[in-house]
């Protein structure tokens, strides 16, 4: 018997928008039968790992705070993949965000207002969006692969930071400890869940979603950014200018993540630290895929990646099952939304014999 | 299958009683002795489509057979079946007499079958010798040897190459040369030759003829895929016509007439372009283009030479030419895709517009079709009223603001359905499942139904059916009659002396004089094609 695999003529459109649930529901049989064979109760192990992060309050809160950054960088860099845009150094733009954004609130530490933190936002997103024209000038100058360039200054932002939490923005009353002061209270973003660390910008990052959806389907720029990552000759053929694309792209995927590292300072951390996010700005290149590049579908992937951590951990802190669990999760999930993915746009058919029909 | 079996009988019951197949009289060859190559009943399907449905028909040796049928209708599919490249899902392929089972190319080429593609796969930066190489199963260890061999064989077949020459210095003609030389030094007994002329000046064409003449006397058969009806009443002994994957008829090409051929494959009333009467295309100019040059945009490409060329309203002027003779950069540079050097030289309606873009040259009512369908003239994951925003959205205003609108794109794309015949589920269609010819229906008519000044139009017909193709030229026609100025680049010479009023020649990035279609013999065209230059007195001459 012979297995030919072939694409299909008719992509149906509601599958591919099923795949990801599809996954997720695959996922969770492949984990009952992965914490079976490491010997935990499968029931207790996905209950713990899916479920009772969601049971309780401060779960529920601190969901949202993960989700926030992943969701806010996510879509931006939806929106430049959209268009063949790949810039993976959003990291980096979270971090020289936060750094722009931070120095605005130390500027102005000693100082009450409701100005300071529309201004820290400013500075944060202009700050995400000026690291970001680097790759985009070298892009669109000289043509240099933005992957390369986007990702190797993400390396550079980590370290600036350090040089200025370790130099002129360490805290003088702070020990000699590498961080700066904290936050006035009007450089802190309001908390929107009492008791919690939930702060607004969970519903920033929201209507930044939202905002992104519009953007793509129902303006001009966004057709432009469409037609330019599905059929580069047919934008050109059209008049749409490659280079001004490239840098709208660029400079907002930018501005989303300086927004995203700004509201991780002024959120739950308060200050500026040598670490700002444990990689939000990689995983939200996950994010961006799991939610099938619409903004949408990246409110939930960002909230399910979310959810992921906080399961790694819970397996971890209650079922003494190795970290590594959280890894193995998300690997699972990715490997069956790309084979599901494959099977709507593919299908396997058995070969009938040679044999002369009748 | 019995059918087959009786067949069978019969050839083997003739050969006994004969002997050998040799020294018999051309008339009754094909029942003594056995068919080069005998298709029974071969079927092959692909997800929604039956590609070739119960083929069958024979191949005897030394004879030219055609395979004719319009684009679609299932020919390509069916030659790769014969070389290997595809499996077929039923029937039997026979060759001399014995079933076979040819599953790859290789396979193929030890029975003896060669093949030469309609599109080339050379190495431009190498040299003809070791392309011919590259090709072989088994070329040797003596280069010198086979440099040697390559020169016999094409001088005695009236192919003359030098192994020595790099592949990006040899026109159209001669790279096709050696495709076909490769194949003769493997001595083949079947050659197939899928649609060898569109490439070609008529000079080379008449060339390769004379070669393919001269394998048939010495016993070689040649399957020969074809539109082209004349070459087949010239070349061939027998036509198997395809329509829709099955065939329908078979014939005697020399006693048929193009026209009785040409229902046959389309199975309809073969509707002929409404000619428009002489005197027309006498309006202003409305673009002109003054000493444009260009670097090519491809490696290996031709830089377009100071082109000087006006265009009239209510003319079509056609631009013919052996395709890579820098058709691609000229549509690039007319469209405002490639910006030209200084802005005096591209100019449309008295403005110079060479440093402007696509959009706002189509604003001053430049519109033009690009040869490539799928992904330059359409995106083919995006529905057509997706693909009518494309081009249309600021000359037909379906903008508010930034924001798209949507509803009055989708009543544009509607409308191009229907004026145009475009066989589709709807407007939500994406664009790229549409057929080759309705996709090619819905992005002339999408261009047209814009109210062009000047259309710009790169192979009109290119890989469509002839009922598209009819509907697209008359269209064209119908836009001239309007008053607007027709530009087409076109590799299909009848096309242009169908449709144009004059008729100018690009080769190796030079534009010739334009000459009224109504005087100017093929001839003529021919040796601009062939890059023989001058003016035309000098060259009927």
């Amino acid at each position: 018997m012979a297995l030919k695999i072939e694409a299909r003529r008719q992509i149906s459109t509601r599958m591919l928008y099923m795949t990801p649930f599809i996954a997720v529901f695959a996922t969770v049989v492949a984990g009952f039968f992965l914490f079976m064979l490491l010997g935990a109760d499968p029931f207790e192990a996905l209950y713990e790992f899916f479920i009772s992060p969601l049971e309780t309050k401060y779960g529920l809160s601190e969901l949202g705070v993960k989700a926030a950054p992943l969701i806010m960088i996510a879509i931006g860099l939806a929106l430049g993949y959209r268009a063949n845009i790949w810039n993976i150094g959003a990291e980096g733009q979270l971090t020289l965000g936060a750094v722009c954004g931070g120095a605005v609130a130390l500027a102005f530490w000693e100082e009450t207002g409701f100005y300071i933190l529309p201004l820290m936002a400013i500075a944060g997103m202009a700050g995400g969006a000026a690291y970001a024209a680097i790759p985009a000038f070298l892009k669109t100058k000289f043509n240099v692969n933005e992957i390369l360039t986007s990702l190797m200054l993400t390396y550079v932002a980590t370290l600036f930071l350090a040089v200025l939490v370790f130099g002129p923005l360490k805290d003088p009353m702070g020990f000699n400890f590498p961080q700066s002061r904290m936050f006035s209270d009007s450089a802190i973003l309001p908390i929107i869940w009492e008791e919690t660390r939930l702060h607004a910008g969970f519903i920033v990052a929201l209507l930044a979603a939202v905002a992104v959806w519009v953007l793509l389907t129902r303006t001009i720029i966004g057709f432009q950014i469409r037609t330019l990552g599905s059929a580069p000759a047919a934008a050109r053929y059209a008049g749409f200018d490659r280079t001004k694309l490239t840098w709208f792209c660029l400079m907002l995927t930018g501005a989303l993540a300086g927004l995203a590292g700004t509201f991780e300072v002024a959120g739950p951390i308060g200050q500026l630290v040598p670490n700002i996010s444990p990689g939000y700005g990689f995983t939200a290149i996950i994010v961006a895929f799991l939610g099938r590049l619409h903004p949408l579908g990246i409110i939930a992937s960002g909230l399910l990646m979310a959810l992921s951590y906080m399961g790694g951990e819970n397996a971890q802190i209650n079922l003494n099952l190795p970290q590594a669990v959280t890894g193995v999760f998300q690997g699972m999930l990715l490997f069956f939304l790309l084979a599901s993915d494959f099977l709507v746009r593919y299908r396997v058919r058995r070969l009938k014999p040679l044999v002369e029909g009748a | 299958m019995v059918v087959m079996m009786q067949r069978h009988m019969l050839h083997w019951r003739y050969r006994v009683w004969r002997g050998s197949g040799l020294g018999m009289e051309p008339s009754d060859k094909a029942v003594k002795e056995h068919p080069r190559l005998e298709l029974s009943g071969i079927t092959k399907a692909f997800p929604g489509v039956i590609a070739n449905s119960d083929v069958s028909f024979k191949v005897a040796p030394g004879e030219i057979h055609a395979l004719l049928g319009e684009n679609g209708a299932g020919k390509s599919t069916l030659v790769k079946q014969i070389y290997g490249i595809l499996k077929p899902d039923s029937g039997a392929i026979v060759w001399d007499g014995r079933e076979v089972d040819v599953p790859s190319p290789h396979a193929a080429r030890t029975l003896g079958i060669g093949m030469v593609f309609q599109h080339f796969s050379l190495f431009e930066a190498m040299t003809v010798l070791d392309n011919v190489a590259l090709g072989m199963d088994d070329p040797g260890k003596d280069r010198a040897a086979l440099a040697k061999r390559i020169r016999e064989v094409s001088e005695s077949y009236g192919l003359p190459l030098d192994p020595a020459r790099e592949v990006h210095t040899l026109s159209v003609g001669e790279r096709q040369r050696i495709e076909v030389v490769r194949c003769l030094l493997q001595s083949p007994r079947l050659l197939v030759m899928d649609e060898p002329t569109s490439v070609l000046t008529p000079q080379e064409v008449g060339k390769l003829f004379e070669t393919l003449r001269k394998l048939k006397a010495e016993g070689c058969s040649i399957l020969y895929i074809s539109h082209k009806l004349n070459e087949i009443k010239e070349l061939c002994d027998q036509a198997t016509i395809l329509r829709g994957g099955k065939v329908v008829a078979a014939c005697d090409p020399r006693e048929e007439t193009a026209r009785s051929m040409a229902q046959l494959m389309i199975g309809a009333e073969f509707r002929s372009v409404a000619r428009r009467e002489a005197g027309k295309g006498t309006g202003p100019i409305r673009m002109e283009l003054k000493a444009l040059s260009m670097a090519p945009e491809m490696a290996h490409g031709v830089p377009l030479k100071s082109i000087n060329l006006s265009l009239r309203g209510g003319e079509i002027l056609g631009i013919a030419g052996v395709a890579g003779n820098g058709q691609g950069d000229l549509l690039a540079a007319i469209a405002g895709e490639r910006k030209a050097a200084t802005p005096g030289a591209v100019i449309v309606d008295g403005k110079p517009v060479g440093r402007l873009g696509p959009a706002a040259r189509r604003k001053l009512g430049l519109c033009t079709v690009p040869e490539e369908r799928n992904g330059h003239g359409a995106v083919p994951d995006m529905s057509l009223t997706d693909n009518a925003m494309l081009s249309a959205h600021k000359r037909m205003g379906f903008m508010k603001g930034g924001f798209l609108d949507t509803a009055k794109a989708r009543g544009f794309a509607a409308e191009v359905i229907k004026r145009f015949d475009v066989r589709t589920p709807g407007t939500e269609t994406a664009a790229g499942s549409l057929s080759g010819g309705n996709l090619q229906k819905f992005i002339v008519g999408r261009e047209i139904l814009q109210k062009p000044e000047i259309l710009v139009v790169a192979q009109p017909t290119w890989g469509v059916d002839a009922a598209a193709a009819a509907t697209i030229q008359q269209a064209l026609v119908d836009l001239a009659g309007t008053g607007s100025a027709i530009l087409v680049i076109s590799q299909d010479l009848d096309e242009l002396l169908t449709l144009s009023d004059r008729i100018a020649v690009i080769n190796a990035g030079q534009v010739s004089e334009a000459m009224p279609a109504s005087t100017v013999s093929v001839e003529e065209i021919g040796l601009l094609m062939g890059g023989i230059h001058g003016t035309p007195e000098k060259g009927a001459a």
